[in-house]
């Protein structure tokens, strides 16, 4: 059937539409909604779209691309540096171990062996796109299981270039492979190797000192799109460069990320590129769902069930191992385990290759790739089974365990903290020194083990859930601290305990302005802003370093935090329905505009009228 | 030599014109320790043990500071309910300042004249010092009588530089025990 564009792009954006939210309302993240969706719109189900799948998906491999680079953004050299050990050791292991097992049990199934290491290196890697987007939207990338799958992804994004050069010497001697279509491939071995440096040394080199500089001059156009078109070419180029040079587009976005993560511009690139790589991974999630061949899957259900559950309890049970010896807790490795249990999208790029060199037949291929997409598929699906079955069992027997811990509960603290990470555990250990005690509940379960180990009564569990709430004492307790690690959580505990305990007072930690208008909205009375405070006595005691009396600088920096909270409730009541867009940087830019007009007209740092003596001094003046 | 403590309180020194001339005139002085408690307690959150030890290092206690409302500014007040606590500055035992001397160094706007009896304050500085006074009896200091610079809403610069020189003369005279009172 042949369609055109523009009804490919409705049927696209119209399944979007409607299963994504539909999805979201199930409780299915917006992967598998995705997911979903190809599949009804696929060639196997409604046949909306056809054959050009497969080019749809070469296009929208692009989205992963854009994720690595947003995912290098957030992420600082110097941190990069600090996963060094995870990302080669847990990393190169999973790699190493898992395709050393699977080609070994490829042998045992009669292949040969260029084919069995061909599969072995395929189907060792995991997706970074299913993975990631999952991990995000449940909001665990920074618990110890998310970091260490990103470790591992982030390791198997750099396998893929060694294994892309292999690929070649696999290949059958009637190898139909076509002529050097990268810059590489007519170069001799040390050529190729600097060619990939040079590559690497160009981004970091080019992100440094041309980058930046014309990220500037970008900025000063001010043109809005202009700097959404700069920012698509940045990270359209640095695919370009890859792949010319034969990388990986994925891993070199990542790096060209990194080298701006301390960049000024770094969050307007953020919020640039977001939107497309929503649209474009989302547009991926269908491309693969709809590749699934379910007359294929039909003709041969065993065989494939029986791979696909071979092939995700094997990958499982090597991470596991992996975690365990990486020292990773139980409950955080079931995740691990689970979250990277698929085989990856590269797997259809390498599949295709083997394809073309004649590693393996086609209908090897077609069986593999049906295979692929499936454990993709599976992916939410199990890791939404880990969320509703095993983490909560886990957290049962969790506290079964430890008797003690219940009694303690039977005390009735009057103070829950929900989350207690940097900003919580400050709050929590004030009131504890100051003999008050406080219900913690956090969401890390890393943290809880250790903190626990310090002889802290910290209880792992979701604050969201009002049964774990219950279970927490908030029906007795006076007062709530919500300092969750992200805003999205903190709205949730708010909503829940709204709903649900209505008579706790709630003291809530914001991380910006626009969350605070968020919680404002939420009837929210007391609002804490992460950096407030703290900022404000760092310029006090820079007014105080340039001469400014101690107690003058104390009392300006308290009215201006006071000035500060009544502009943000003016504001927040007469911006109306402007809410939905306020997370752009042109809303918060032009909110800090008029947060600093409004310093202007108002005398915030009037001196106190009582302490000036000027008009007494005029009076006596005139009296004279 | 005698050891002099001043205390010194001004809540808003860039408003100042005489307190903010003594202030360096005084600093660094051999034998002066010059303590300005809003420069070290901007929150009003005096370290009760730190100021009983300085108590302790020195003979003579001079609160320096505009006279305001007839009396000092507020962290003198929250000083003195602080630092002298039972037990220890004042009671049956309270004995670590028996015998320092303590004073006020005051400026104040209206003129000498308006303290009296017959000038529109009614009274005389001495005489609204009067729980400066009692509080050093009760804590077994003898109280010296207040230093005063008047008038300070009408003091020209050159009377500012005058009044200057006399405050650093008094100082040394008492560290050097020339005279007894002041």
């Amino acid at each position: 059937m042949e369609h055109s564009y523009f009804f490919i792009t409705m049927i696209y954006l119209a399944a979007a539409v409607i299963f994504i939210p539909l999805a979201r309302k199930l409780g299915l993240g917006s992967v598998l909604g995705y997911l979903l969706a190809g599949m009804v719109i696929g060639p196997s189900m409604l046949g909306f779209i056809g054959q050009e799948g497969q080019d749809i998906m070469h296009f929208a491999e692009f989205g992963v691309v854009m994720m690595l680079f947003l995912i290098g953004l957030e992420l600082e050299p110097a941190l990069l540096w600090n996963m060094r050990a995870p990302i080669l050791g847990l990393g190169g292991l999973q790699v190493l171990i898992t395709t050393a097992v699977i080609t070994g049990g490829a042998l045992l199934l009669g292949q040969p062996l260029n084919a069995s290491l061909a599969l072995g290196m395929t189907l060792s890697l995991s997706s970074t796109a299913i993975v990631l987007q999952s991990l995000k939207e449940k909001g665990t990338l920074s618990s110890s299981a998310g970091q260490s799958a990103f470790s591992v992804l982030l390791f198997q994004d750099i396998a893929v270039i060694p294994m892309l050069a292999i690929f070649p010497l696999l290949a059958g001697a009637s190898s139909t492979h076509k002529d050097g279509h990268t810059l590489r491939d007519n170069l001799p071995a040390w050529g190729q190797t600097l060619v990939v440096l040079g590559a690497v040394v160009v981004i970091i080199v080019a992100g440094r000192y041309l980058i930046k500089p014309l990220l500037r001059i970008v900025a000063r156009a001010r043109v809005r799109e202009l700097f959404t078109a700069f920012a698509l070419l940045l990270v359209v180029s640095i695919s370009v460069l890859m792949s010319l040079v034969g990388l990986s587009p994925a891993l070199g976005a990542f790096l060209g990320g990194v080298v701006l993560a301390n960049s000024e511009y770094r969050h307007e690139l953020e919020s640039d590129v977001e939107p497309f790589k929503g649209l474009l991974l989302g547009l991926f999630f269908m491309a693969v769902g709809a590749s699934i061949d379910f007359k294929l899957v039909l003709s041969m259900p065993w065989v494939i069930v029986g791979l696909v559950a071979a092939l995700m309890t094997l990958k499982t049970i090597i991470l596991l191992t992996l975690g365990k010896v990486f020292r990773i807790s139980t409950e955080q490795n079931l995740l691990f385990g689970v979250a990277l249990s698929q085989v990856g999208e590269f797997a259809f790029v390498l599949l295709s290759f083997t394809n073309q060199y004649n590693i393996l037949p086609e209908a090897t291929v077609s069986i593999m790739t049906a295979v692929v997409a499936i454990s993709m598929a599976l992916t939410p699906l199990l890791m939404m089974l880990y969320e509703k079955v095993i983490q909560p069992r886990f957290n049962v027997a969790d506290r079964n365990t430890r008797q003690p811990d219940e009694i303690h509960l039977q005390e009735k603290h009057p103070v829950i903290i929900a989350g207690f990470g940097r900003f919580g555990n400050i709050a929590g250990r004030f009131l504890r020194v100051n003999g008050i005690k406080a219900t913690i509940l956090d969401l890390d379960s890393d943290r809880v083990d250790a903190l626990r180990n310090l002889g802290e009564k910290v209880y792992y569990g979701d604050a969201s859930r009002h049964d774990l709430l219950e279970a927490a004492g908030a029906s007795d307790a006076k007062i709530i601290i919500v300092a969750m690690d992200t805003v999205e959580q903190t709205l949730e505990v708010v909503k829940v305990v709204r709903k649900h305990f209505p008579h706790l007072q709630m003291l809530v930690k914001a991380e910006n302005i626009p969350d605070t208008y968020e919680l404002m909205d939420l009837g929210v009375l007391h609002i804490y802003r992460e950096t407030l405070d703290t900022s404000l006595r760092m310029g006090a005691d820079a007014l105080n370093m340039l001469g400014i009396r101690a107690y003058h600088a104390h009392r300006i920096a308290s009215t201006f935090r006071k000035q500060e909270d009544k502009a943000l409730k003016g504001l927040s009541a007469i911006r109306n329905d402007k809410k939905l867009y306020i997370n752009t940087v042109k809303e918060r830019i032009e909110e800090l505009e008029k947060l600093m007009a409004n310093d202007k007209v108002t005398r915030w740092n009037s001196p106190a009228q009582g302490w000036d003596e000027s008009s007494l001094i005029n009076e006596a003046n005139e009296d004279q | 030599m005698t050891k002099i403590l001043i205390l010194f309180a001004h809540p808003a020194l860039e408003k100042s014109r005489v307190q903010a001339a003594l202030l360096p005139a005084i600093k660094g002085m051999q034998g002066i320790t010059l303590h300005d408690l809003y420069e070290v307690y901007p929150d009003l959150n005096i370290d009760v043990r730190h100021e009983q030890s300085l108590l302790l290092q020195h003979d003579i206690i001079l609160f320096q500071h505009p006279f305001y409302w007839y009396s000092a500014p507020a962290i003198v007040k929250q000083w003195q309910d602080l630092v002298l606590e039972h037990g220890w500055a004042y009671g049956s035992t309270g004995t670590a300042l028996r015998g320092k001397r303590i004073g006020n160094v005051i400026t104040t706007g209206g003129q000498e004249s308006s303290y009296d009896k017959e000038g529109w304050n009614h009274h005389t500085v001495e005489d609204f010092l009067l729980p400066f006074k009692q509080t050093a009896t009760l804590c077994n200091m003898q109280y010296m009588p207040p230093y005063i610079i008047y008038g300070t809403h009408r003091i020209t610069p050159s009377l500012i530089q005058e009044e200057v020189v006399a405050y650093r003369q008094m100082l040394e005279e008492l560290r050097d025990g020339k005279s007894l009172t002041q």
